[in-house]
């Protein structure tokens, strides 16, 4: 054989050989890959059918108007829409008080060029703060079928209820917007006439509300009328599912609500599936581990999955700015694939060290430097988010990987921070707090950071 | 075959012994603490019965196997004496010496004179274990530590977390010093003449010495058999085989066999007696030794773990980072002593300054004294970390009972060494107007309470309440002063219960 043949079979060979491997490398990612097909589809309580992803219509691209302005970019509005309903898309979600009181507006010139039947619109009772008169809710009210140009609103909420003001608390609150001056009763009058189809609420904060307006939903259904709520609305995302009271003493965890909505057959609508946009930006462990199980799908994709998952959620709410998330989101949900209860289990211990272990929103820029009593502060920060991103954060000394997190993270301490410059050195005197342009709360991290070590050094067996 | 059980045993225990002294991590102790606390004088200061009549009765049995296999020094003088028999023509370089029996009961008197006069200080110096501790905590243990961090340099790169950097520093100039000057001795004695030191200046050996005589069994020299050829004489480290008239000087035989082994005609056998007899054959020359190789190699070594501790200091300062003054000791009456010790005279009247507890000490609080009256007995500082209320580390190794054992945490936490005093015009919420109270947050007793300065009412320095302060140093440790911190910790002569 001539040296030339030889190495061209060789040469072919070795392609051959390398192509395997790539493919070879790829049945998890190929299994899951699935044929583009249409939008999963649920049931509302009158039986109409919902897109399970529903667009959020609070963030509009903007653009610059001849004023220098800053305003919601009509025309690629329309695009987004025409691309939503072309692609199963029949939710929109907005408010009088999204896109600062223009959302109403650009979302109906945008759906106006649709048939009626061919999407449903969800608007909101936004009488939050200021005036909770009647009049006031009823101007807010009738003004929305003005903004959105259509004579029948699909679903109809009251904005954010569970919040306090000022000095007004929760329940107190709820009683003024909706039952004292009437509105509720008159909602529900508009309802029985067909201008609203659906009536629902959506719920931030304090359960007791949650728990009365639900009471309220019993009451009713036990006098045998027609069920108060027909959906509601609620933050829920796999952090807030079972961790949303240890991320806030405010929140309420999403599994709870879920749940007391889902035995009373009350369709659910979610908010924050993303947890604003973070668990698309998740810790590099964590985003290793998803990519591991799926490299072909987006960090994103999880979140939606996630709640696409449970039969009783109506419809997934995301506000897509941009095209690229469209399309993610709707390779995510046409059709959309339930997660396994093993993904479940991971996405909820993800969820855990999230709450538990957050990363410090350091760049590292050191404006805060020198620290006048020697902490190394970006070196703090750095090193600890290095640890919470290679998962070597671990504070259960039964947990069989604590051993090796804890030898890592002190060994990697005394390799990166001299002893007087690590966290316990921080007196806590603020100086650095005005110069960190994240607006880091340097002393409180410190001693969270500290507090951690120090619970690593009390336990005295060998490294 | 019992030279060989006798290097065996040797080895084994010179090692592990050295690596007590060595190992930072604490993980070798767990296992064999116990090898530091079945030395003689540790046990006798400890007065561990138990230890001593098994010592006792080991050296009655069979001659001082004690030295030539548990203690470290002596095992070091034999490696020592086999290196510098391996030089050419040099195999058989003993000749039988007289007992030179002034010096050596001269020196016995002179240290348990010392010791009763409470001047343990001076007389641990020829004490054989903590003379060795000395040797390797000061001169040995930077070396393994460079070794060490040069490792952890290399792990690093590679992302390992297999080996983790440790702090060499010098602990006391005078300790070093004392170290090197033992060493030199120890290893010209060797050098030159194997075991002389064991037979004329070291204590311990003295002692066994006086009981090794009456041991049941003893290398025995069969008049029978001996061709004369001296060689055991000559290979003898000991130095105690009067070839001339066949006699062994058993006070002085470290029961090492190598006579056994080396004599050609079986003349010499070690068993159950009670009487004299001798012998001896001749010898052969000896082989080529790779020492300058070796030399090399250890001296690249250490050069190259140099360059890699200087290069790992570099890396630790980031850009940015303030400069921080060194902290200078504060105005300590009283240097404070372990949790455990009872009291400071109990613990200096124990102690034989081995070396064993500072090297120990996770936190660098423990090193020893400069003072004369304390001379390398440790003390507390306080400038590079503190006396962890969890770690009771240091009375676990301790083999002579001058740190007592603290069973828990919980026990630890109930006593007082001392009792932090505030220096006020030192803190800086006074000094620099910011408010701090550092060591309010790391009292682990919660015995500092912020008041306000008596000049500025929006700011608050320290206030000790001395019933529940331990003394553990926690408040000096992280106070942000320099050079001397706000708050500073004074011993307490005797150790009180919470």
């Amino acid at each position: 054989m001539e040296r030339r043949d030889f190495f061209k079979l060789f040469g072919a060979g070795a392609a051959t050989a390398a192509v395997a491997a790539c493919t070879g490398k790829k049945p998890e990612a190929a299994g899951r890959k699935k044929e583009p097909g249409s939008m999963t589809l649920r049931k509302s309580a009158l039986g109409d059918d919902v897109s399970l992803l529903g667009y959020g219509c609070m963030r509009w691209p903007t653009t610059t108007d001849d004023q220098g302005q800053t305003v919601i970019d009509q025309e690629q509005v329309n695009e987004l829409v025409d691309y939503a309903i072309e692609h199963g898309i029949t939710y929109f979600d907005t408010a009088p008080v999204y896109g600062q009181g223009a959302s109403e507006r650009v979302t109906g010139i945008a759906l106006k060029r649709h048939p009626r039947s061919a999407f449903t619109i969800a608007t909101k009772l936004s009488n939050q703060r200021g005036d909770w008169s009647k009049e006031a809710a009823l101007k807010m009210y009738r003004n929305s079928f003005e903004q959105l140009q259509v004579d029948y609103l699909d679903y109809y909420l009251l904005h954010s209820v569970g919040g306090s003001s000022g000095e007004t608390g929760s329940m107190e609150v709820l009683q003024k917007r909706f039952f004292d001056n009437g509105v509720l009763d008159f909602l529900l009058k508009e309802r029985e006439a067909g201008r609203i189809r659906h009536l629902g609420f959506s719920f931030h904060g304090d359960q007791q509300v949650f728990d009365y307006l639900l009471q309220r939903h019993d009451e009713a259904v036990a006098a045998g009328q027609r069920p108060l709520w027909d959906f509601v609305q609620i933050q829920m995302n796999y952090v807030d599912w079972k961790m949303a009271q240890v991320r806030s003493q405010r929140e309420v965890n999403a599994e709870y609500l879920y749940h007391e909505l889902e035995r009373r057959g009350i369709g659910v609508v979610i908010m924050e599936p993303l947890l604003g946009g973070r668990l698309a930006n998740l810790p590099q462990h964590a985003a290793d581990q998803l990519l591991q199980r799926d490299p072909g799908s987006s960090l994103a994709s999880w979140a939606f999955r996630f709640c696409g998952t449970f039969p009783g959620v109506l419809c997934v709410l995301s506000g897509m700015t941009y095209k690229e998330h469209l399309e993610d989101n709707l390779k995510t949900f046409c059709p959309l694939d339930p997660l396994t209860e093993e993904d479940i289990a991971l996405l909820e211990k993800i969820a855990e060290d999230y709450v538990n272990h957050p990363v410090v929103p350091c760049t590292d820029c050191k404006y805060c430097m020198p620290c006048p009593y020697g902490v190394d502060i970006p070196g703090v920060f750095a090193h600890y988010n290095k640890c919470v991103n290679e998962a070597l954060i671990e504070e259960d000394r039964q947990d069989p990987g604590y051993r090796k997190a804890r030898r890592a993270y002190l060994v990697s301490l005394g390799r990166n921070l001299d002893k007087l410059r690590q966290a316990d050195h921080c007196i806590g005197c603020g100086q650095c707090l005005d110069a960190c342009p994240q607006r880091i709360r340097i002393p409180g991290q410190m001693r969270r950071i500290e507090a951690y070590t120090e619970n690593l050094l009390r336990d005295t067996s060998p490294l | 075959m019992l030279r060989t059980i006798r290097i065996v045993a040797a080895v084994l225990f010179f090692t592990l012994i050295t690596l007590l002294f060595l190992d930072f991590t604490g993980a070798v102790h767990t296992w064999f603490g116990w090898m530091a606390k079945i030395q003689l004088l540790p046990a006798v200061l400890a007065l561990n019965v138990a230890v001593i009549a098994g010592l006792a009765v080991l050296t009655l049995l069979f001659g001082r196997v004690y030295c030539s296999v548990i203690c470290p020094l002596g095992v070091f003088q034999d490696i020592v004496s086999w290196l510098s028999g391996r030089r050419k023509g040099k195999k058989n370089h003993f000749t039988y010496k007289k007992e030179m029996k002034w010096l050596r009961y001269g020196m016995l008197v002179l240290f348990i004179l010392l010791l009763v006069a409470g001047l343990n200080a001076i007389a641990t110096l020829i004490a054989p274990y903590s003379a060795y501790g000395r040797i390797v905590t000061s001169l040995f243990a930077p070396v393994y530590g460079w070794c060490n961090n040069l490792l952890a340099a290399i792990a690093a790169h590679f992302g390992s977390y297999a080996f983790y950097p440790t702090e060499v520093w010098l602990k006391s100039l005078p300790v070093l010093l004392v170290a090197l000057a033992t060493l030199i001795v120890i290893v010209v004695l060797a050098w030159r003449g194997g075991r002389t030191w064991c037979n004329t200046v070291c204590p311990v050996g003295t002692t066994l010495g006086l009981l090794s005589r009456f041991a049941l069994f003893r290398p025995v020299i069969d008049t029978d058999k001996c061709v004369n050829c001296s060689l055991c004489g000559k290979r003898c480290k000991a130095s105690c085989i009067d070839t001339k008239n066949h006699a062994i000087d058993y006070s002085r035989c470290v029961a090492c066999f190598d006579c056994i082994e080396n004599c050609s005609s079986h003349a010499i056998s070690y068993r159950l007696v009670r009487g004299k007899k001798g012998s001896a054959p001749t010898g052969k020359e000896t082989e080529r030794s790779h020492d300058a190789q070796r030399r090399a190699f250890l001296a690249g070594t250490a050069l190259l773990a140099g360059a890699a501790t200087v290069e790992a200091k570099k890396k630790k300062l980031a850009e940015g980072v303030a400069a921080l003054q060194e902290k200078t000791l504060p105005p300590r009456e009283v240097t404070p002593v372990p949790a455990g010790a009872v009291s400071r005279k109990h613990f200096y009247q124990h102690c034989t300054a081995c070396q064993l507890c500072v090297s120990e000490c996770p936190n660098d609080v423990l090193r020893p004294s400069a003072r004369l009256a304390t001379l390398m007995q440790p003390e507390m500082h306080f400038d590079k970390g503190f006396c962890r209320v969890e770690c009771t580390r240091c009375s676990e190794v301790c083999p002579t009972g001058a740190i007592r054992l603290v069973e828990s945490a919980a026990d630890k936490s109930a006593i007082q060494i001392g009792h932090a005093v505030v220096i006020p015009e030192n803190c800086v919420a006074s000094r620099d107007g910011v408010s701090c109270g550092n060591c309010a947050r790391h009292c682990p007793v919660g015995a500092i309470t912020m008041v306000p300065a008596p000049d500025n009412d929006t700011l608050r320095v320290p206030a000790v309440n001395p019933e529940q302060c331990i003394g553990c140093g926690a408040c000096e440790y992280h106070c942000p002063a320099r050079p001397v911190s706000a708050i500073y910790v004074e011993g307490h002569d005797v150790h009180k219960e919470r």
